[in-house]
This record gives structure tokens, sequence and C-alpha cells, in this order.
């Protein structure tokens, strides 16, 4: 019998208590944020979308060694002797066109890991984080200064310039033979 | 004459609001009593393991991430440990006060959602709001000092990818003023409500032994009163520099080992966690958080299996490196998907209802069992 | 109101039309407001705004969740009995609206002004058990059988404590008419039954406590009879999805939705009628202070609508407070709590009341 009026009398008490706790919050200020209204200032290591400076890009492939998820392809094409490439802003010269650099974020994993190793500090992760669309494909950035004709003439130029060379070197290799009969 | 009676299998699940992600139960029923549970997991699998022998070593740590979601800075913090275990190297005393800190903080993220959560499934959805708003409050925190709020990468092999945000501490210090409060409220509110201990003391009672030969660990353990934390047994990292006492469950509302000892541990966790970080936040000492970074990782031809005590359990990484840049193996012992097996043996002659209170008070992350 | 109307329009068609339209329209306005009002309740105590975007404060959130909804494609599953899955939601709808044809809105607004009132409103609400039961059989799915096998029994078990709480109440005024039960409370307050009623004198003093006693246990049963947390174990969504209704989705599922919230707004009409004096001013009428005789119902109906309010409001509190029980604890709750409870106090009041 005490069990039970004890119980009956805690039922009680303790909604009570509740009710208290629930009424307090109801006068208590809201902490939501609305949010395309208003937006939180973001902190300044944010890890949102990756930005690629391409001419600070030297293509040394680094960040896409990096990642572990394989979501950014580069591919870069050698310069000629004579072209001059410039440096990057920390004084390091430019050796290759980067003719793809492609990042995919519906791949990517935002991990970071990509922006550690590069050597000119030209890949890093922005604060923009509103960029969903309809399409996944829409989601592959291109981060070549390069367009497609401007990537293949550099491509054909550098294959050009290398069968040359090949030539060139078949033709040395043939002179020696020649000159050395034995 | 008798009539014939069958009983009801129910499919629970993978897409149910409280079987905490895509778990599925099968459960037969007899009316509403369970007869067996037979529950079905691997709707998430996502081949980390595999994976892992893929990557190179530092490559791993975001997958890492992915595992226990909720806890992705302990996941970081159990892998770098054994890496570095591997490799042999020291880490400086500012990373190890930090690395605590953030796991200590990460705890009580973690067991905020298996509160707020344990709450919902009971049928309370204020909790839950209460829970979630305190937790955004860590996830700021972790923000501010890596940039991410729920998959960090933030502990890396020898030292941490970033060093802490200045504000860190201060911001830290406030956030324990303001969060110590809202734990007594969370109490009143929830925890000693009846209703709530009707559905929880006396209910899925885990007792020690079978709790054991399962392989149960972390609060669900020490529900059933056994005293067992990593962090006392086997410090790791700096924990034995601390002062803190592992909860046990008391049995304070009815037998030891039942939901409401499993959930109150982990509200007296969230205490010790605190008490931790007050400890810790005024020593870190100076120091560079990159020094110890290896440059490359290539870890001696070797095996090395180190546990860290997870939010959920014992959290073990194996890793065999065969002498490469990549694991050979990494297997990780998840607790999530070890005390998850207890279930059908909890589950057995309670009621359809119980089975969510039993599952809830579990708490498991179906990322992790599955991986 | 029917009798006023007749005189008026000499008509029966029209005036039965009106009679039953006019709360319809109510209902419909009334399950708006609440349903905004639940949300933004349970948004406040939750440390959270609610809807904010349509309109403001979001007042026009419901509306256009019923536009919504209108539009939905109403989807019947393959295996469902279309038939009885067609009926249900009707019948529970029709159940809870019947309810509202005797409950005296203010002296001159009351649908049917008969003199078994409360007979009348226990016995059609429980037609809901039976349109509940056929959504859930009829949805040929499991949690939904489940869901409806619970309600059926819950519905069933709490009638009985909120059948004795009245029988106690009908016992100390001596009638079954809503509209006399609110009248015997006229004007203050202190009249009210609540406070041990009209009546001044030892009885009065002696029967305060167990009408609260009698109060709280009728809240409590009216609140599992409408199937409010922390019984809402038939459609206990961690457990059962959505219980019943689960197979259910637009208009249909908007049915059962706007059924529950008339429910909360008769249950409790009934509570405040039975206790708080229904429509009856608890501080005198400005009308008859100013002898403005058109004022009084105005104010009566003021006086209804807000302490009903009041209630719908603290079923939402606890809603938004409380975990939810589980099935056999329900039973337990009534039939070793309520009912031994209410039985003791139906004796002690008979006994008080005679004496």
């Amino acid at each position: 019998m005490k069990e039970y009026l004890k119980n009956t009398w805690q039922a009680l008490y303790t909604v009570i208590v509740g009710m208290k706790i629930t009424l307090k919050h109801l006068f208590t200020p809201a902490v939501t944020i609305q949010y395309p209204d208003v937006k939180t200032p973001l902190p300044e290591r944010v890890r949102n979308r990756l930005y690629v400076n391409i001419d600070d890009c030297i293509g040394c492939d680094q960040c896409s060694r990096a990642c572990p998820v394989s979501c950014i392809t580069i591919e870069t094409v050698k310069a000629l002797p004579g072209e001059d490439l410039g440096t990057t802003s920390n004084g390091k010269k430019k050796a290759l066109w980067v003719t793809k650099f492609d990042i995919d974020f519906a791949k990517c994993c935002y991990c970071q890991l990509c922006v550690f190793p590069c050597p000119t500090e030209c890949i890093y992760m922005t604060d923009v984080y509103e960029f969903s669309e309809y399409d996944r494909r829409n989601l592959v950035y291109h981060f070549s200064n390069l367009t497609e004709e401007e990537a293949a003439g550099k491509k054909a130029n550098f294959e050009k310039f290398q069968a040359e060379k090949e030539a060139q070197k078949a033709a040395t290799a043939k002179q020696k033979e020649d000159k050395n009969p034995s | 004459m008798a009539l014939k009676t069958e009983t009801m299998i129910l499919n629970m699940g993978p897409q149910h609001p409280s079987t905490h992600g895509v778990l599925r139960l099968e459960l037969e029923l007899e009316g509403e009593l369970i007869v067996d549970v037979k529950p079905h997991i691997g709707y998430l699998h996502r081949c980390f393991e595999k994976h892992a022998e893929a990557m190179t070593y530092p490559q791993v740590i975001p997958y890492t991430d992915r595992m226990d979601y909720l806890a992705s800075m302990y996941n970081n913090f159990g892998y770098v440990l054994a890496v570095e275990k591997l490799l042999g190297i020291e880490v400086p005393e500012r990373v190890e006060y930090i690395r605590v800190i953030m796991g200590e903080l990460q705890r009580i993220a973690s067991h905020l959602v298996a509160i707020g959560t344990y709450g919902l499934d009971i049928g309370a959805f204020t909790p839950f709001l209460y829970c979630f708003r305190d937790r955004e409050k860590i996830l700021n925190l972790f923000e501010i000092t890596c940039g991410a709020r729920l998959l960090y990468n933030y502990m890396w092999v020898g030292g941490l990818s970033h060093d802490i945000h200045p504000d860190f501490v201060r911001l830290t210090k406030d956030f324990i003023k303001e969060f110590r409060p809202t734990i007594k409220e969370l109490n009143d509110l929830l925890s000693y409500n009846k209703i709530f201990i009707e559905r929880t003391a006396n209910i899925g009672i885990l007792p020690l032994a079978t709790a054991i030969n399962y392989g149960v660990t972390g609060p669900s353990l020490r529900g059933s009163g056994l005293a067992f934390d990593l962090r006392k047994e086997e410090p790791y990292s700096i924990y034995d520099r601390f002062d803190f006492d592992v909860p046990v469950g008391q049995g304070l509302m009815g037998t030891v080992g039942d939901c409401w000892d499993r959930y109150y541990v982990r509200v007296l966790e969230m205490e010790q966690s605190l008490r931790i970080i007050e400890q810790a936040i005024d020593k870190i000492p100076d120091g560079d958080v990159h020094s110890a970074i290896p440059r490359r990782i290539k870890p001696p031809v070797g095996t090395v299996y180190q546990r860290v005590e997870n939010p959920r359990g014992e959290l073990g990484y194996f890793i065999i490196s065969d002498g490469s840049t990549n694991p050979f193996r990494v297997k990780v012992r998840a607790p999530s998907f070890v005390n998850l097996e207890v279930l059908g043996e909890l589950c057995k002659g309670h009621l359809v209802a119980d089975v969510i209170a039993i599952l809830g008070s579990i708490d498991i992350v179906l990322g992790e069992v599955d991986r | 109101m029917y009798q006023a109307l007749y005189n008026l329009t000499s008509n029966t068609i029209i005036s039965t039309l009106i009679v039953a339209l006019v709360p319809l329209t109510l209902i419909l306005l009334y399950a708006l407001f609440a349903i905004w009002l639940e949300r933004k309740v349970s948004a406040h105590m939750q440390d959270r705004l609610g809807p904010m975007r349509t309109g403001w404060h979001g007042w026009l959130q419901t509306i256009a969740d019923m536009i919504k909804m209108i539009q939905k494609e109403d989807t019947i599953a393959a295996d469902a009995d279309k038939k009885l899955f067609n009926i249900a939601p009707v019948l529970v709808f029709a159940g809870s609206f019947a309810a509202f044809a005797a409950i005296p809105f203010s002296s001159a607004i009351i649908g049917s002004e008969i003199e078994v009132g409360l007979f009348y409103i226990i016995a059609i609400s429980s037609l809901v058990v039976a349109g509940i039961l056929m959504a859930g059989w009829s949805s040929n799915n499991k949690y939904s059988l489940l869901g409806a096998m619970r309600s059926a029994a819950q519905i069933v078990s709490y009638e009985i404590p909120t059948a004795l709480v009245v029988l106690t109440m009908v016992m100390y005024t001596g009638t079954l008419s809503l509209d006399k039960i609110s009248q015997q409370q006229t004007a203050y307050f202190w009249n009210w039954n609540l406070f041990g009623g009209p009546e001044f004198g030892l009885a009065k003093f002696i029967l305060i406590p167990f009408m609260l006693v009698a109060f709280i246990i009728m809240f409590i049963s009216t609140l599992a009879e409408v199937n409010r947390t922390p019984f809402d174990i038939p459609e206990a969504e961690s457990e059962l999805v959505a219980g019943y209704f689960t197979e259910y989705s637009g208009m249909k599922w908007g049915m059962f939705m706007l059924s529950e919230y008339a429910n909360m707004f008769a249950v409790s009409s009934i509570v405040s009628i039975l206790f708080l004096g229904g429509y009856q001013s608890p501080f005198g009428y400005l009308g008859n202070t100013l002898g403005i005789e058109w004022l009084v119902p105005i104010e009566q109906l003021f006086w209804f609508v807000s302490k009903t309010l009041f209630f719908v409001f603290v079923q939402m509190w606890l809603r938004w407070t409380l975990p939810r029980l589980r099935v056999d604890q329900l039973m337990t709750v009534c039939w070793k709590y309520l009912i031994p409870y209410a039985v003791a106090n139906l004796i002690i009041v008979g006994i008080v009341t005679l004496l």
C-alpha cells in the first residue's frame, strides 16, 4: 500500500517537475538560426569547397596522390624548352602546363589532406558551402585555365617536339652508326 | 479444441524511426511478446577494412572518421595511437593534452546523442533537442579548431592537423560552465521521470557474466556493474595523469544492468569527462603540434594492436605492416558491433516496445557495426 | 440553437444544415490554429522557433500543409481492404465530430440540447475505436494492426475511469445535461465544481480535495482516450512507425489528424464543463453589469473557448514533456491506479453528498 501511494506520488511529482522545466524553456529565447536569412559567420579554418589557384599550380600531382578518395584528376604536359611559364607567387619555377585539373566534389570528403602537401599553397579550402546541383556532373569543377583546344594544342606541340626529338635522336644514332660501321 | 496459433514475423527496419540507422531486426512475436530477435546487419557496409589496404597510413584517417560518425575524434585517436606504436614515435606533450581534451569533448558529444536519442526512443522528444543544442556547442568548438563539424580528420600520426584556436581554451571553459546545469536539468526532465524509469528499469537486464561472455564493453558493461574502463585499466596517451571516477551501474531504480543503469552510466560519464577536461585545459604546455609528424610514414614490418575507450566501448585497431607505405591489413574491433550481439539475449520475453528501449540503451552506431 | 434557428427560418433542413455546418467550420478553423499552436508550443519548449517562413511566425503553415495534403496522391496499398480502408478515416472523424453536437459553447450556442449529453458523448466517442480498428485491419500492415489492437484496448479500458468520474459528477450535480451542469456553476469561480460546487457549506470544503482527485483522473483518462502522449502508444512513432495510420497518406491521413485535434478539443471541453464551469465566466458578466443582454453569450463563448484551449495547451505541454508508457504499463495505470482511485473517490463523494 505504501509502495502504491509512493508510486502515485512519484508519478505526479516527476511529471510536474518535468512540466516546470519545459515551461521555463517556453519562455527562453530559441537557439534556432534562421538559416537562409541569417548566416552565422564561419570560423577561419572552415573546410568547405576546395579552390585551386591555378596560376600558382606547378602540376606536381601531390594533392592528387594525398587524396584518399581520388577526386582530383591532374594532367600535365611538359613545357617546351623555349617556353617560359613564369614563376609561382612563392618563387617556384613552373615547368608543366596543367592541361587538366578537375576536382569532383561529389567524391570529395573534405578531409583537407590535399591542402597540406601543396608546395605552393595553391589548393586550399574556402568557405563556400552552398553549391548543390541538380546534376552531379556539374559538381566536377575544372580549374585548369587552358581551354580544351589550347590543352590539345600544348599536347600536340609537346608530342611534335617529342617526335622531333626522337627523330633527332634516331638520326644521331644513325649517324653514329654510319660513322663507325663495325 | 485448441486453436492453432502461429508466431508473427515483424520486420523492424532497415527503415524504421528508431533502429538508429539501417539495422534490420527480424522479430518473432507472440502477440507483442518477443520470441526471438535476429539482427541483420550490412546495410551500411562500406568496406573500410579493405579500403584501408589500398591507402597510405594518413589516408586511412578520414575513413576512420566515417565508422563511428558520432565519435570521429576518438576513432582518429585510436588509429593514430596504433600507428604511432607501430612507428615507435613519441608525440609532444601539447599534442597529448589536446588529444585528450578533444577525445573527452567527443565523448560528451557522443553521449549526448546517445541520451537524446534514447529519450526519443522512449517517446520524450524534448530532451533530444536539448541534448542536440548542447552537442552543437561542442561541434562549434571542433569547428573553430579544425574546420569540420562531424568528420574531423584532426588527429594525425605524430601530431594534429591544426593547433588549437587561440579562443579554444576560453570557449571550452565557457562551455563547461554552461553545460553543468543542463546535466541536472536533463536528469530532472528525463532520468528521474517516473514514466522513463518505468520504461527502462528492470528492462533488458544484462547480467555481468553474460556481458563478459559476449565481450560487451563500454557503458553497457559498466552498467552491469564492472568498473572496466581502458582509460584506467590500460592508460593510453596521458590518461594516467588525470583524476576521474569510473561510474558503474548500481541498480538505483531497479536491477543492476538494466536499461536505466546503462543509460545513467552515460549521464555520469559526461560529468567525469568534464572533470578530465577541466584538469587538462589549464595545463596545455606550449609546443608545436606538427613537430613530430613524420614526413613519410613507412613503419617497419610488424603488427600492432591498440585499444582505446571509445564512447561506446573498446575500440581496437589491429594493424599489420608489411613495411610499405600502405597497411597490409587494418582490422577494427568495433564496440558497437560486439555490443549489438547481446541484443537477442536481452530481448527475449520482452515486449516490442522494450526492443526499442534495449536497442537504444546499447547505443549502437550502424556506421561502426557495418564499417 | 436548433430551436432558435427553426423559429427564425421555419425550415428544418436549413436549420439542421446550419447547426451542423457551424461546428464543422469551427473545428476546421480550430484545427488549423491548434496544429500551428502545437508546432509553436513544441518548438519553443525545445528552444526552437518552429515554422517561421509562411506568414507572421508561420501562421499560414497549416494552410500550406492542407494544400499540400489535398494535392497528394491518394495511395492505397495493393493488399489493403479498399472499402474499409476508405471508410475508416471518415468514421474516425465522424465519431469525434459528432461529439460536438452536445457541447454547449455558450448558453445560446449548443447544437442539441439533449438531456443525456454526457452519456451521448461517452457513447459516441467509442465509435472512434471502430474506425481505428478498421484502419488498422484494412491496411494489412503488421504495424497498423498492432497499433489498432493497442488502441482498441486502450480506449476501451480508459472509458472506465472516465465513466466513473463522470458518474461521480453526475451524482453530485444530479443531471446528465452538459448545459445544466454548466448553468449550475454560474458566474463566479468559487462556484465551479472543482472548488466544491455552488452550494456553500461544510460539504463544499470537504469536497475540494476529492474534486481535485476526480479532476486529475478525468484529465489523465481523457488524455489516454485521445491517444496523446504519454498514452500515445497506438501511434508510438519509435515503435510502430505511425501505428494504425502508417499506410495512410494525403487527405485521409489529414482526417486522422483532424479528428485527433477535434478530439482534443472535445475532451478538453468536457473537462472544463464538468469541473471549471464550462462557459461560465469566473468573474461575473460584463453584459449583466452593463445591462447589455446580447453580450453575455459572447462572453460565455470567450470563456468556454479560453478554458478549453487552456486544456488543449496543457495536453500539448504534457506531450512535449513526457516519455510514453509501454502498452502493459498503460493498462496498469488504468486498472491498478486510476480505477481504484476513481471508485474510492466515487464512494467518498457519494457519502459526502448524501450527508
